[in-house]
């Protein structure tokens, strides 16, 4: 990590100390903006950050990106960061105007969903997406459609859309969008060549397991430090070896994760990624699955209670887990390539230079 | 804490991946001229020594070391490429294999100028061959409380002992003994010493001891007055703890701690293609795929590590905690696709990965003294 990337690691982890709390992220749940901690980020250029100024980001690199979202995400930021770093990401490629404003996106997963018309004032949209995540707190949301034969990133006014609230296990938005014929001005609609279906899907899983990398370092610190605080028997339980064997199993999984992330992040910041992004989803999400298991089982009963914060990663991790495709969803499609190249190629496709 | 846990994520350099190609070359050729049949786990037992010193001619034995000593001057990732690859085929590699990795090293590290210029050439010529001489028969895990002793005498020591489990003790020139040379105080770790036995000398015996299946890779070697001269003690006489745990760091995080069931992944999938693919077969073998690729990438990050002379001890007990359950892994979702028996070259293959799984988590540490090495990294004991 060069020195920027240092120090926007470190300011990124001092403003999510102090204003992604566990007081924050419960209100978060009932419905309640945490603007603070919106408005520090947004200041600091961050809900921006890994987009070129030129096209009106703060700058930075990619990496610089994903370590501040593993840092969110070990804070458990109950915001749309994610969302908005990548709608943004998709709304420079088409040299559309960035929003300061949390946005989300969605994409059309059947031709049903969606549809993009053309108006003689424009294009008018109607359809609904399920599970958009944080749309009732965000102002536009950037969608991909097919309409005449090719991609279209549609940037849509949330003001104009009806929203049923909906929430993952972690209390996280995520809504129901229905657009009802809602009419979209011919600037807002542009051609993609870079975004479909798949590329969401993949950017969506490589951000979700970048997010769950910064969970799991949150879960392995709590577990190690209630092990060293626990008392029973007369010695805090990590002087146990049953309890030793199990915090072990816990830093490999941390550090497989970790390493399938950073390799995946460096292929996708060179343009592909493909392969590394499917990996990194499903080791991630094994180790996401071991991980909370063991986190709980040595916190014992506190953590499976509302009041301790142990819930609000593992919460999370249960629920990225199955964000944009499972382990099996993934396993599926990079087991099918896999076989149908052919056994002599296992080995070659292993070693291959991202 | 959380350091310790780190590993950097490496680019291979063109040059590292023209001997990955030249290496493949030269596999793929002696594959067609039939010189060997992948196997599985084949650096325990896939002695051969005329494959050894074909390696040793291509300069692919010892490449790290000084060019005095017979190596080539290039670096830890080139090398792991190579071992890698061997892997990857099945190649038997299991003469040379501790000769390359551990012992040429040591000597290089602590040995003394006759150690270096009468021994090491030959190892990376693929000529001379090492054991292990550490695990005795009451001391496994608790390696300090060996108890094989080293004498002294007019003219270097007397060694009386045994030490077990010597895979190859009975094909290889010398094996380096952790041995007692001075009477055990409270401070277990002071008073050992490492001795280059001559496994030719008077007073050697060994004998077999085999795996569940017959097969003969251990031994058990018995030490009854062997006399080492004083130019074969390794290092500083009370030194030898430190010089075996360093000894331990090359051998716990390379390419053999997850690829010693490679071979029978490779035939399982060539057993899917040739029938119709069912998503349950997709599903697992993406899976272990992905486990896969992240193994190599950690332990790629942990050979970059060792480069730069830092030595990742955590992570590298990690790797080898995450690896060797991953081999067994794949010897059984091999078993939950293919029904055995089911051809000549899958049921070896099979075979060999089961009979062999137990000892994947139990050589060269086992799981439950990695973890207790780990839990101590993060802090936890």
């Amino acid at each position: 990590m060069n020195e920027v990337s240092e120090l926007i690691a470190q300011t990124a982890e001092k403003i999510m100390q102090n204003l992604s709390t566990k007081e924050v992220i419960s209100e978060s749940e009932s419905g309640i903006w945490p603007k603070d901690l919106w408005r520090t980020l947004a200041d600091a250029g961050m809900t921006k950050i890994g987009i070129s100024e030129n096209l009106g980001g703060s700058g930075g690199s990619l990496q610089d990106a994903f370590s501040f979202l593993q840092i969110a995400g070990k804070y458990s930021a109950p915001i749309p960061l994610v969302e908005t770093l990548l709608a943004n990401q998709m709304l420079s490629t088409v040299h559309l105007p960035l929003s300061d404003d949390p946005i989300t996106f969605g994409y059309a997963n059947d031709s049903e969903s969606l549809n993009l018309k053309r108006d003689s004032n424009g294009w008018k949209l109607f359809g609904s997406l399920r599970y958009v995540p944080y749309a009732r707190f965000s102002k536009y949301i950037v969608v991909v459609v097919k309409s005449e034969e090719t991609n279209k990133i549609v940037l849509v006014d949330l003001n104009e859309c009806e929203i049923k609230t909906n929430q993952n296990l972690a209390g996280e938005a995520r809504d129901q969008v229905l657009i009802k014929e809602v009419s979209i001005p011919e600037s807002h609609v542009v051609q993609t060549w870079e975004f479909d279906e798949s590329k969401i899907m993949l950017s969506g899983a490589l951000l979700r397991a970048v997010q769950m990398t910064g969970a799991l370092e949150r879960i392995f610190e709590l577990t190690v430090s209630y092990s060293k605080q626990r008392v029973q028997f007369g010695r805090p339980i990590g002087q146990f070896q049953a309890i030793q064997q199990q915090i072990a199993i816990l830093a490999g999984e941390l550090t497989a994760a970790k390493s399938i992330v950073n390799k995946a992040v460096k292929a996708f910041e060179t343009g592909g990624g493909e392969k590394e992004i499917m990996m990194a989803k499903i080791r991630v999400g094994e180790a996401a699955s071991k991980s909370a298991r063991i986190a709980h089982q040595v916190h014992g009963a506190i953590g499976i209670t509302e009041e301790y914060e142990l819930q609000q990663s593992t919460q999370r991790l249960w629920s990225w887990r199955d964000e944009f495709g499972n382990e099996t969803y993934w396993a599926a499609k990079l087991g099918q390539e896999v076989i149908s190249m052919g056994a002599k190629r296992l080995w070659p496709f292993i070693t291959m230079r991202s | 804490m959380l350091k310790d846990l780190e590993l950097s994520s490496i680019e291979l350099s063109e040059k590292t991946e023209k001997i990955r190609g030249e290496v493949r070359e030269f596999l793929d050729a002696e594959l067609a001229a039939g010189t060997f049949t992948p196997q599985c786990d084949t650096w325990l037992s896939g002695w051969d020594e005329n494959f050894s010193r074909k390696l040793g001619e291509r300069g692919w034995l010892g490449m790290t070391w000084s060019k005095e000593f017979g190596g080539q001057e290039l670096t830890a990732l080139d090398r792991y490429v190579v071992t890698e690859e061997l892997l990857a085929y099945g190649a038997p590699v299991a003469a040379h294999w501790i000769a390359d990795r551990q012992s040429g090293p040591l000597l290089l590290r602590y040995g003394n100028e006759k150690q270096k210029k009468e021994i090491v050439p030959g190892i990376a010529r693929g000529e001379v061959f090492f054991a292990i001489g550490l695990s005795e028969p009451n001391s496994g895990s608790d390696l300090a409380s060996v108890s094989t002793s080293a004498n002294r005498v007019d003219g270097g020591w007397r060694i009386n002992g045994s030490k077990v489990w010597t895979s190859g003790a009975h094909s290889a020139h010398f094996m380096i003994a952790l041995c007692r040379s001075s009477a055990k105080t409270e401070k277990r770790h002071e008073g050992l010493s490492q001795f280059v036995i001559d496994l030719s000398s008077p007073g050697v015996t060994i004998k077999p001891i085999r795996l569940m299946n017959g097969e003969h890779d251990f031994n058990e070697v018995f030490l009854d007055h062997v006399f080492v001269p004083d130019d074969m003690v390794v290092g500083e006489i009370g030194n030898g703890w430190k010089q075996s745990v360093a000894e331990l760091a090359f051998e716990r995080s390379g390419p053999e701690r997850f690829l010693s069931t490679f071979p029978l992944l490779v035939e399982l999938i060539q057993v899917m293609q040739e029938g119709e693919t069912t998503e349950r077969q997709s599903i697992a073998i993406g899976q272990i795929v992905a486990r896969l690729f992240t193994l190599r990438e950690m332990s790629l990050g942990i050979a970059a590590s060792l480069e730069k002379n830092i030595s990742p001890e955590i992570a590298a007990a990690l790797v080898k905690d995450l690896g060797t359950q991953f081999e067994c892994e794949v010897t059984e979702v091999a078993r939950q696709f293919v029904s055995f028996p089911y051809s000549d070259k899958f049921d070896s293959l099979f075979t060999k990965a089961l009979i062999h799984s137990p000892g994947f988590t139990l050589r060269g540490g086992t799981t439950e003294i990695l973890r207790g090495i780990i839990a101590k990294g993060v802090g936890v004991k």
